[in-house]
């Protein structure tokens, strides 16, 4: 069997891969796909132990995540559409309103 | 054996899916490596046999949030012009040391982690309708009433937010709502 360990650590990677893909990326929708693919790395610990512990309450958190996960990219586009119509861009970098 | 191939075939596809995701500079193609590297995930969802869940990622995620994005990627008609700038103060490299250094950081965690006596995977002791429809949505209808009924409205707080956000303002200037 493939220990529990192996999962997390795959868990743990997909992670960093979407924080690379948040600080990296200067693109809005990538960022924010990012941050779906780092709510999923959780979602992989999660069934993880889920069936390592014999429980599935896991099940249940994941599936309220994925609603979560829904809700945040629904706002989120409507966020970037409204952006975009005042902005004409998408790169983040552009956004420094507030720095100045 | 063949569960240990299929594992780290999904891993590889997973990881490479999300590198490639990030990697792309068009928006369309990193949306469509997002849905290979989560079809990956859904098959190790279903080797935990987590089978619910696992259709749910397919159907939900890839099915709908997904293409929710491919719809904004194209309303929103983008060009290179659109998110591509000048060079930004930070480096690059640094930029991936950091986030290497956090990879190594969360493997130091892992591998520190007391995993309880059960360390591998069980098999023997699970039910044969574990992470089955029934059994969840069992749990989800009676243990994890309250939470599960405050998820709709989450969603509708949702849906009305991003409606009204989307709105063009034009709407106010003319008398609307």
């Amino acid at each position: 069997m493939i220990p529990i360990a192996h999962y997390l650590i795959l868990g743990g990677l997909l992670f960093a891969i979407g924080a690379v893909g948040v600080i990296v990326s200067r693109n809005l929708i990538v960022m924010f796909m990012s941050i779906e693919l780092m709510l999923n790395a959780a979602n992989l610990a999660i069934i993880a132990f889920s069936r390592s512990l014999n429980l599935m309450d896991g099940h249940v958190f994941v599936f309220l995540i994925m609603a979560v996960a829904a809700a945040e990219a629904a706002v989120g586009l409507a966020i970037i559409i409204a952006i975009f119509r005042n902005r004409e861009t998408i790169n983040a970098d552009k956004f420094n309103l507030l720095r100045r | 054996m063949l569960e240990v191939v299929i594992f780290y075939l999904s891993a590889l596809i997973a990881i490479g899916g999300a590198v490639l995701m990030i990697a792309q500079r068009n928006p369309v193609a990193s949306v469509l490596y997002l849905i290979v590297s989560l079809a990956a995930q859904a098959v190790l969802y279903i080797q935990l046999s987590a089978l619910f869940v696992g259709a749910l990622l397919i159907i939900v995620y890839a099915g709908a949030i997904l293409v929710l994005f491919l719809f904004v990627i194209m309303l929103l008609n983008l060009r290179g012009e659109h998110f591509e700038g000048q060079d930004q103060k930070v480096g690059r490299i640094t930029k991936y040391v950091l986030s290497g250094l956090f990879f190594i950081e969360l493997v130091i965690i892992v591998r520190q982690l007391a995993i309880p006596a059960r360390t591998d995977i069980v098999s023997a002791q699970t039910a044969t309708d574990f992470g089955g429809v029934e059994p969840v949505a069992e749990l989800l209808y009676t243990k994890y009433l309250f939470p599960f009924e405050l998820t709709s409205v989450l969603l509708l707080v949702a849906v009305v937010g991003a409606v009204v956000m989307a709105r063009r303002e034009k709407s106010e200037k003319q008398g609307g709502v």
